[in-house]
Formats: C-alpha cells, structure tokens, sequence
C-alpha cells in the first residue's frame, strides 16, 4: 500500500533590525557574550519592554508579500517557561492574534507551481544562547541575542514531500533576503526551521505528527524529513503506533532521536502580556509598507524573461536577491545592446569569482559601469571573449577598468591581416608536415593551425580573421 | 513640625525658617527613636539623607527652589533605587542592588526630594497586613499590636507615626488605600497609565500604580504632580493622559452641586458598625458641604475579589519567574541540577504567601483550566468596568469605606487567607477598573482609624481631590496623631 507524507512547516526567521524588539540594545552578530544587553533583555526587576516598530513594519511587509491579511489590530503573549537562557522566564510572543494571517507561497514542483498556504506570521523575541561544550559541571550563558526579534512562519501541512518542503523553504528564504526584512544566514541562526511530520495511507485522515525541531540547513532538513518518514512507516508497518513527540535531528550520526514527548511538552500557559498593550496599526500605514514593497522574485524572473529575453535559469539566478537584481539592471542599463551577454557575463563570471572570493554582489571590487566597460570592448572586437576572462581577473584583482588593464598589459585583439599573415606564416614554416597533410586532405588539423596562431599571438589574434586568413594561405 | 504636612515644612523652607538637614536630621531622629517599635523602614543610610539634604540647601542657595525642595520622602521596598538595596522585603533578593532608579524615583531627586530610606511592605506587595515581609512584620503607630495594613503597611505607619511626612506606595488591590485607610493617613491612587511602572518591582502589571501617603490631601497632589507623565519607556503609561490642576484642585471647600454615589454594595452587613457610622457622618458632612448623595449600585461588586485574585496571581506568576537564582537573587548552595537551583533558590527565596500565588495563578493558566480561570476573571473585570461606566453617568464620584473593618490584631489572620483577602473587599474594584482612588482619615472605630475612599472616573483626580480636600478643610480627622508618638522630637 503506498504511503503519503504529509509536511507542515514553522520557521524562525530573524527580522533584521538595529535594534531588539523591546530594548535598545543592538543586534550585532558575534560580539563578545553579554555585551549587547541591557536591564530590559536581561529581564531586571521592573523592567518593561517597548516595541520596536521596525519589526513590526517588516513584519507586515512579509504579510503583504504573501498576499495574507494583516491584523489591524494584534496582541502580544506570554510564553512560560523556565531556561536560564530566558531571562524573563516567559517569551513575548503572539499566541492568540498574530499581526498576519493567511497567505500562500507558489513552489515549483516536477508537476508544476504548487500552493502552499501559510496559517500565519507572528512577531516573538529571542531568547539567548546556552553553551555546554567544553564545560565541565556549569553552563555559560551568552544573552547577546536575548530579545532580537524574530518572525515565526508557520505553514499549512501542504507538503506531501521532502523535496516540496524544502522548495517551499527556497522560496520563503528567498523572498525573505529580497524584501529585506531579514540577512536569513542559516549559519548564524537567522532562518531556523521546525518540520511537522506525519504518514498516511492516501485519502485517510491526518497521521500522529512528530515535530523535528531546530534545523538550519536544507540538507539536514530535507535529510531529516526523509529519515523521520521511512522511520515512521516501519513503526506503523511493524504494528506500532507513531508516537506525538519532538525531535531532535543528529547531522553527525544521520538520525533524529527523542527530545521529549507529548507528555513531556510544556503547558506554556499562555496569557496576555499585560506590559505591552494591544498592537494596532492603521490601513493607511499598511498601504504605506504596500506601496514601498519591491518588485517580488517572482515577478522579476517573469520580466526578465519577457523584457531581456533570459533563459529561466539566469533569470532565476539574477532574480535571487533584491541586489542581484539591481546590479543586473544597471549592468544593462550601461550596456543595453546585449542583456543576455551581461546576464551571462554577470551569472556565469562575474558571481562564480565572487563566490570563490566569498563576497555577496554589494561588495563586488568591479561595478556594474565597469563591467560594461569590459563588456563593451567585446562588443567592438577589441578583446576576444577569452581575453576578457582574463582581463575580468585583473579587474578585480586591482579595480581598474577594463580599458586600462587591455591597454597596460597590451591586449588588444589583432585584426590587421598583415599583421595576422606574418604570424601565420611564421607558423606554416615551423610546421611544414602539417602543413602538407592539411594540403593532402587533412582538414582536421585545421585546429591545429588556429591553436598554433593563437597561442603566438598570446591570444590577441582577432578568431574570425585567423580563421579566415589560414583558410586562404594554407590553400 | 515632626506632625507637620508637606506643604508646611515647604513653607517653611521657602521661608528660610528652616533647612532641608534641619528637617531631614528631625526625622532620621524620629525613625532612630520609633522605628524599632514599628519596623517601618528596613533600610535608611542616615549619612545618605543628610547629604541629598546638603545637596538641597546648596541647591536652593543657587537657584529657585524646586517643587519638592528639600521635602523628605520614604519609599517602599519595591521602588528600585541605585542607592542602597531594593528587596522588595524578599529573601530572594535579600542581596539585590538595582544598577537604575525607579521612573517615580527619577521624578523625585528632579523635584528636588530627598529619599529617606525603604519601607516596609509585604513580599512582593503580596498581603493587606505587612506580616508576609522577610524582614519582620510592620506594627500600626495606633496600637502596635495591630497591623498596619498591607502592602504599603511600612509607608503607612511611618508617616502616621511621623518619622517622615510622606511616602510612596504601590496599589495593586488597595495597598496604598487600605494601609492609609487603617493608619489614618491619606493614600492616592492614580488612574492606571498616570504614573510610570518602570523601575517598580512588578507584582500585577496590570493593576499596579504608585501613589503618594501623606498627611494631607494637598501633599498628596504635590507629590502626584512630581510622579506622572508619560514614560516613553513604559508602553502602558498613557501618552497624552488629560492633565489635572493638581494643587489647584485642592483649593476647593464646598461641594456644591457635587453628585455623590453611595453604592450599596459597599453599605453591607458584616462590615464594622463603627466604620459604617463613621463613613455615614462622613457622607453627612459632605451634605452639609452642598453635595447631593445618590444611591447607586455597582452590581458585580461582589465577584470583584474572585476575580483579582485569579487575574492578580496569573500575572505574578509570570512576572516572578525572572526570580530563578541564574543572574541575580538569591541561588541556592551546590545545586546538584539545573532543576534543584531552580526549585530549592526559590523554594528558599520565596516565602508563603508569594508560593501561594504563583501556585494559584499558575494553575489558572495552565491548559484546561485558562477559560475558567483567567478568561472568565477577564469578563468580570469588563463588567465591573461597565459598572463603573454606568454609574459614572449618574453621579461626578463615588464614596465608600475604605476598609469593612479597622485595622486587626497581628497574627489574628495569618493562618486564613481568604479572610485575609476580604481585607481587600472595597478597594480591588478600583484597581481591577484602573480608576483613580483615594483614602482619607473619616474618624475612629474601636480606638482606630478608620478611612473614607473617593473613587472618580479615569483621569479625574481633580474631582477626588476637590472633594478630599473641602471635606478635610471642614473636619480635623486628619490631625489626629498616634499618642505614642506624638512627643515632638526625635525622644521617645
């Protein structure tokens, strides 16, 4: 009998502002533990949080971006629980009316754009980092990251796959980085996830769903649901019951392990946060973010596509984040005749030596004009393509333009037919065997002959002309 | 002048007649007499005084006066001050220095106050009677084998017994009113929202408002019109509150035309025979000072307690979790776990009553029991609020007891709680609707205090102190002063 998987997903998603949600302190990544927090984050007595707006208008941005509805009126809540890295020994969070609700997110799947809706986004604080490695008897506590806001997104159990959880998880990443509202470096904790997995005979109801917790690469997580699953139907094929509990997945030894069952969960005993009245926000303020919303990736990809005339895959890839994209538009705006050479010079060469370099598209060394720069003198001959490649290394190696760099190191493509002639005549009398097996009929070594005349032009021979010169002396 | 009001002293500043040190060793005087019959203060630094009082007089030398010049004024144990401890009278943070002041805190040193020392109050402001405080009970200056009411029970007796002419209290059932009320002092509460809560150790957020203890209605509004405004850094304190004449409201000496509700809910058997005749001549005199009584009903009066005591432990129990001996406060020895530290420090730092309702308002929380509980104390808080609404339609304030009962004897009832809590029956209301309320001295049942509550509408203390003050103006229950206490220095 086959099996349906079905997948809901909570994500945590850092909002990138200056400050934390209900302090001043800053919410810097990586500095010393303890030094960015205050009597609020640290939850001293009589303390009281104020909310930063800022997280509430990216919040709402999120919303609109996912065509949900935006509560006009929100509360905030107490979530109880004892950690020591909970100051307060209660989370703020929103429980009961989150600031939105209702919205979907299109994915691609092998069969088409799937919908995948999304029950609600709610604004929470952090809580600070526990560190027991390397320690004997105590744990140490980092409350740098105590009160940082965050968004909690939490899905419908839509997905029927781990490869639809995880597209659904590109895309949300993606729309995130490109509304801005958050850096979501899974590496520092900015973009977690939480999966809800359950099986099902096909057409049954709903399965007993366990919760892996706390996953921040797609690898993992898509490892993960994989392993939950297959672990799930051996416990039902085998004539037991899956148990409601949450789970913890070990990316070291490739399984996922107990972390405390349903009896266990805590009762967060939620109630309304009496310091921190209802949030309201007017429609004029929700137009406002709405009106200032960019361009989604979606619709970028799509215009790409229809106005540039893109493959879908450069389109998808200059579509990634808000700065791909307008550092591609500028980069045709400089050089307009040909959108497709840039896209390809742009996705192909330009961000493949920035990923090696580890650098994002905003620290690039070579700017969009001067890219053009180089891509122009392609354009008019000057420089082969291959040329340039190597004049784009020496561009970002030293920031000078392409013009510079082709005229220091003498680079200018040779088109003079004398010029060309002498070279390749310089080469027929090094080589006069190939030279009468090509007049015998060897056509192949014309390669040759071409290979030859460049390399003693140092590449700088025009392609076109040596073709056509060695043609017609070699006849 | 240890008797004397604020504004007295003030004048008499004003009028070089005397100085912020001559007042302020008067007083340090006064509490190293009286204060180990009482226990008011758990904390004065007598050098500490003397200097803010130093600093006062050199200010006033320089410049013009501020408008608490050189005026003594307690604060309770819950207020957090940079000087000295703040413990809340709590063995958890019998250790505890706040590294900031309280808002209220900052508002006074600005006015120019000088901060006495820390008064006694039941742990946490949990208690009508001050016996839950870790640093001993409070006794009453008008029989010391009596409780001076509770929480703010320290403040209370402190300046009913004159060891300073004003303190601070916090109300979140009645602690200001009731302990004022059993003391025979005046004790405001102001609408919730007036008055900063940052810096004040939370009990109930949302119920908790400080207020001023004084000796008259007019100190009264001297030291409220110091403590509100807006707090940019306290969401619930309400921007753009209506304003109030504060000393100007007290001018007033008739009631004309003043339509006063007397809800019978508050006029019920059981209540103290002597405290119903003394709040009965009280509404007479009102009469003869041109106001009109009207009978009125606040109909869901009676669930108001259930209520407070459902909602008010709910929100400690949240608020006293940052209690847990990880970053301050007190920490148990050798923890064997992290779930022994945190059971034994607060098994160790909390007494009683405050484990009784972090018990209670978890419970009311928990999953299962939360519509109950806490929903269902929810709805009966908007009723009551209703009530008000309603009344308020009718008549300009309300008058009642402050108390059904002068104030008891120690010990008398520790072991019953829920009589304890009726001590509250009169008050909570106030605090459940976040109504401005006031306490005043109205004569004596049994040898002791007994006190007349205004309750007003949300932002109109001007009405409550226009009427506490014509109504002090034509009566002297507000210079009564304890017997034992009376001599005039610092002897005793």
């Amino acid at each position: 009998m086959s099996w349906e998987v079905v997948i809901g997903l909570e994500v945590h998603c850092q909002i990138n502002t200056k400050t934390k949600a209900f302090c001043g302190c800053s919410t810097e990544f990586g500095a010393e533990p303890n030094t960015q927090t205050c009597p609020v984050c640290l939850g001293m007595p009589g303390q009281l949080p104020v909310l930063n707006t800022v997280a509430v208008d990216k919040s709402i941005l999120t919303g609109l971006a996912i065509d949900a509805t935006i509560n006009l009126e929100s509360k905030f809540d107490r979530k109880n629980y004892f950690y020591p890295d909970l100051p307060k020994g209660y989370q703020i969070s929103q429980f009961a009316v989150p600031i939105v609700e209702g919205g979907y997110i299109d994915i691609p799947t092998k069969d088409g754009e799937k919908r995948i809706g999304v029950t609600r986004i709610h604004m929470e604080e952090d809580a600070g980092k526990s560190m027991h490695e390397g320690l004997e008897a105590v744990s140490h506590i980092d409350l740098n990251r105590s009160g940082v806001p965050l968004m909690e997104i939490v899905s419908e159990p839509d997905m029927r796959s781990a490869d639809e959880a995880i597209a659904y998880l590109k895309q949300l990443h993606q729309l995130i980085r490109f509304l801005e509202v958050s850096g979501a470096d899974m590496e520092k904790g900015q973009f977690r996830c939480d999966a809800n997995v359950s099986v099902r005979h096909p057409g049954d109801p709903f399965g007993t769903r366990t919760e892996l917790k706390n996953m921040n690469s797609f690898r993992f997580i898509k490892q993960a649901i994989d392993f939950e699953v297959m672990r799930q139907i051996e416990v039902i094929e085998d004539g037991g019951k899956v148990v409601q509990e949450s789970r913890l997945w070990d990316s070291v030894k490739n399984e996922s392990r107990s972390m405390r069952s349903k009896e266990e969960a805590h009762d967060y005993r939620y109630f309304p946060e009496p310091d921190l009245p209802p949030l309201r926000v007017s429609q004029e303020e929700v137009d406002a973010i709405k009106a200032g919303m960019p361009e989604l990736p979606g619709q970028l990809r799509k215009r790409f596509e229809i106005e540039f005339g893109l493959s879908p895959y450069d389109a998808d890839v200059l579509s990634q984040t808000r700065n791909l994209a307008v550092w591609y538009e500028s980069l045709v705006a400089a050089h307009p005749a040909d959108p497709k050479r840039c896209a390809n010079w742009m996705a192909n060469e330009l961000l493949g030596r920035l990923k090696e370099a580890s650098e994002e598209i905003e620290n690039s060394p070579v700017s969009a004009e001067s890219l053009a720069g180089l891509l122009d003198r392609i354009a008019d001959n000057t420089i082969s393509g291959k040329i340039a490649k190597d004049v784009l290394d020496a561009m970002m190696a030293s920031g000078s333009d392409a013009d510079t760099i082709i005229e220091e190191k003498g680079l200018k493509q040779v088109s003079d037919s004398g010029a060309i002639d002498a070279i390749i005549k310089a080469v027929m009398d090094a080589n006069p065997e190939q030279v009468e097996g090509y007049r015998g009929g060897k056509d192949k070594l014309m390669g040759f002959f071409v290979g030859q005349v460049m390399k003693a032009s140092k590449g700088q021979a025009n392609p076109g002309m040596v073709n056509q010169r060695l043609k017609e002396l070699l006849k | 002048m240890p008797f004397s009001s604020l504004s007295d002293i003030k004048s008499r500043l004003d009028a070089g007649e005397t100085s912020a040190v001559e007042v302020a060793r008067l007083y340090l005087d006064r509490i190293a007499a009286h204060n180990d019959s009482l226990n008011a203060f758990v904390y004065i630094d007598a050098h500490h005084v003397l200097a803010q009082a130093e600093a006062s007089d050199k200010y006033r030398a320089e410049h013009e006066a501020r408008p608490l010049e050189g005026l003594p004024i307690a604060v309770k144990d819950i207020f957090c001050t940079q000087d000295g401890p703040t413990r809340c009278c709590s063995r958890i943070l019998k250790d505890f220095h706040a590294p900031y002041d309280a808002q209220v805190i900052t508002h006074l040193k600005e006015a120019g106050a000088v901060l006495v020392g820390k008064t006694n109050m039941d742990e946490f402001a949990m208690g009508s009677s001050t016996e839950t405080s870790a640093f001993g009970v409070c006794r009453n200056p008008w029989d010391t084998d009596a409780i001076p009411g509770g929480s703010s029970g320290g403040s209370a007796a402190a300046v009913a017994a004159a060891l300073t002419p004003a303190a601070l209290g916090t109300d979140t059932g009645g602690s200001i009113r009731q302990p004022a009320s059993v003391c025979g002092i005046t004790g405001l509460k102001p609408t919730y929202g007036r008055v900063s809560r940052r810096g004040i150790i939370a009990f109930a957020s949302s119920l908790d408002q400080a207020g001023p203890m004084t000796r008259t209605v007019k100190d009264a509004a001297m030291i409220t019109a110091a403590i509100s405004g807006h707090d940019s850094r306290d969401a619930t304190s309400v921007d753009g509150a209506p304003s109030v004449d504060w000393l100007g409201a007290c001018d007033a000496t008739d009631m004309k035309g003043l339509k006063i509700g007397r809800p019978k809910e508050y006029f019920v058997d059981g209540m103290d025979a002597g405290v119903r005749a003394s709040v009965d001549a009280a509404l007479k005199q009102c009469e003869a000072l041109g106001a009109e009584i009207i009978d009125i009903s606040l109909p869901h009066t009676g669930y108001a307690v259930a209520a407070y005591y459902v909602i008010a432990p709910s929100e400690a129990s949240a608020n006293l979790s940052r209690y847990d001996g990880v970053r301050f406060g007190h920490r148990c020895d050798n923890p064997e776990d992290l779930l022994d530290m945190y059971t034994r420090s607060r098994d160790e730092g909390f007494g009683s009553e405050v484990k009784r309702r972090i018990l209670t308002g978890a419970f009311a929380l928990s999953s299962g029991y939360y519509d109950a509980y806490y929903l269902k104390a929810q709805q009966v808080r908007t009723l009551i609020q209703q009530d008000f609404i309603k009344a308020f339609e009718e008549v300009d304030i309300i008058a009642t007891p402050t108390s059904p009962v002068t104030a008891f004897k120690l010990g008398e009832k520790t072991d019953d709680p829920l009589t304890m809590y009726l001590s509250d029956i009169f008050t909570i209301a106030v605090n459940l609707a976040g109504l401005p309320g006031l306490s005043q001295p109205c004569g004596f049942a049994n040898g002791m205090p007994v006190g007349l509550q205004w309750i007003a509408p949300a932002w109109r203390e001007d009405l409550i102190l226009s009427a506490a003050s014509a109504y002090e103006g034509a009566t002297e229950w507000n210079s009564k002063v304890p017997a034992a206490f009376s001599s005039n220095g610092g002897e005793s």
